[in-house]
């Protein structure tokens, strides 16, 4: 088990590799569609994402004697955001992005020219992700967005994931991906009527 | 008969508590399968650490009462219920509970209306929740109830044969190859490792519906007809030697079980309709007696 722990240098993040099994414990922003597509237009984010992590999460969040307290917190399909992350990667230097389901070529390749990985965690595990929370630290943009999809500044302790993209160019949903489409193509020959 | 307001509170108390415990708590079988499928995963594995979390997820959710995956699905009851009773004033009250336990935080507000995109929070809409209500004559009710995700529901998949891309024919060995191609094209998504709803012919609407009630299934149970029994033991035993895992991060366990049921088709068409389900596999039922009180669990 590797920790990684604020802050998210460069050099922390490249040496991450495919495969490795990670806990995180500092910042990480919550960020899903609404969010994405309004920096990809261009509008500049309320908060620095310099050497940050966004999370790919419409949490459940609940104002408990004043305070916020996230109930659920699991992570949404991340090939939604394919589109934009590419570029907020390059414009506001993300280090890492957490999700769920793997995001395609042209993130993979951002995280390898920029230093950023994709950091896999365990979808539906919401309570479990949820109890790794310490506390909800800000949040911006609640009431232009609602809040599934408002940025939420999470301190979270011990977060589990898994690195599926790393920054030196690999992939491990394409290389399942092609390994179990080799794996199916010799069962599929061996079926007998 | 008419249902008197003391029946109706009852009635309504256990549709709420059935709502709770599908959401928070799930069914034994589907626990054990999950526990096999991780100690079928090599230590120190991505596999084996997907599945330790997944475990504790379980765990933590039914101590806290709190929804075990934050998207609480579609709603789908199966109903049983005494001949006598008015289904009509059910239907409601069964509406009546999703909005209570909605507002309770046992379920998500997750029904949206698709030409507006609007949610009034409540989970009552047109097709939501669905319900399937059956009058019967014995003198009790059998509620069973179904949540099922938007990832898994999204990576469902149909088929018809033949079908020259996979190059499945109108037999067994070509609904097998159906079976192993919907797997290996939902991987990652989904939320796995997850299970399969099979439907065998029917046309497009009676296929899905079907495979949504192999659901109903117990992990461990037998299929009743041979062909099909052997069918699901040969399809679990390969789709897991895919390798794609818990996840997606690679591993043995990619599924936990096989359900196939079988309906009549036309002769021009043959269907396999698919429905994958997420680990997350929130499945509970009550025996409920005819003064709407919880008897027994049936999960
Ligand atoms: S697929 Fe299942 S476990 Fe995954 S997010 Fe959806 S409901 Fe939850």
């Amino acid at each position: 088990m590797i920790q990684l722990e604020a802050p998210f240098t460069e050099e922390k993040i490249r040496s991450l590799k495919v495969g490795d099994m990670v806990e995180i414990s500092g910042i990480v922003y919550t960020g899903r569609d609404a969010v994405h597509k309004w920096l990809h237009e261009g509008h500049e984010p309320p908060v620095s994402l310099k050497d940050a992590i966004i999370y790919h999460c419409g949490p459940v969040v609940m104002k408990k004697k004043g305070k916020w307290v996230v109930t659920a917190a699991g992570p949404t399909t991340s090939t939604r955001e394919e589109p934009y992350q590419a570029d907020i990667i390059e414009k506001h230097g993300l280090r890492a992005v957490i999700g769920k389901g793997g995001m395609g070529e042209k993130t993979r390749q951002a995280c390898e020219k920029f230093g950023c990985v994709y950091l896999h965690a365990v979808g539906g595990a919401a309570q479990v992700l949820a109890e790794s929370i310490q506390e909800v630290e800000n949040v911006y943009l609640l009431e232009k967005f609602g809040s599934p999809e408002a940025i939420w500044q999470l301190r979270v302790k011990s977060f589990p994931v898994v690195v599926t993209i790393d920054a030196h160019g690999r992939s491990l949903h394409k290389e399942i991906e092609a390994e179990s489409a080799q794996k199916l193509n010799s069962l599929m020959t061996s079926i007998k009527k | 008969m008419a249902m008197n307001s003391a029946l109706q509170k009852k009635v309504l108390e256990s549709f709420i508590e059935i709502i709770r415990k599908t959401s928070v708590d799930l069914p034994g079988d589907v626990v054990d399968a999950i526990q096999s499928g991780r100690k079928q995963e090599p230590e120190d594995s991505r596999g084996k650490y997907a599945m330790c979390i997944i475990e504790k997820n379980i765990d933590l959710a039914r101590v806290k009462s709190q929804p075990l995956c934050q998207d609480t699905g579609s709603i789908l009851f199966f109903v049983h219920y005494p001949r006598k009773l008015d289904g009509e004033v059910l239907g409601k009250l069964i509406r009546k509970a999703v909005v209570q336990a909605t507002k309770k935080g046992y379920l998500r507000q997750n029904s949206v209306d698709s030409l507006t995109g609007k949610n009034n929070g409540t989970n009552v809409g047109p097709g939501t929740p669905t319900l399937h209500l059956e009058p019967w004559s014995k003198e009790f009710f059998d509620i069973r109830l179904i949540l099922k995700g938007g990832g898994c529901e999204n990576v469902g998949a149909q088929y018809s044969l033949p079908d020259s891309r996979i190059g499945a024919g109108r037999d067994l060995a070509g609904v097998k190859k159906c079976l192993l191609d919907a797997v290996q094209q939902a991987q990652g998504k989904g939320c796995g490792p997850g299970v399969l709803g099979v439907t065998i012919g029917g046309d497009r609407a009676t296929g899905y519906l079907h495979t949504k009630e192999q659901f109903l299934r117990k992990m461990n149970d037998k299929n009743k007809i041979p062909a099909l029994a052997q069918l699901e033991t040969e399809v679990l035993a390969e789709a897991n030697q895919l390798g794609i895992g818990p996840m997606g991060f690679g591993g043995k366990t990619t599924l936990m079980g096989v359900k196939i049921g079988a309906l009549n088709r036309v002769p021009a068409s043959f269907f396999v309709s698919v429905s994958y389900m997420c680990w997350a596999y929130r499945r509970q039922g009550a025996k409920v007696s005819i003064k709407g009180d919880i008897q027994k669990w049936l999960y």
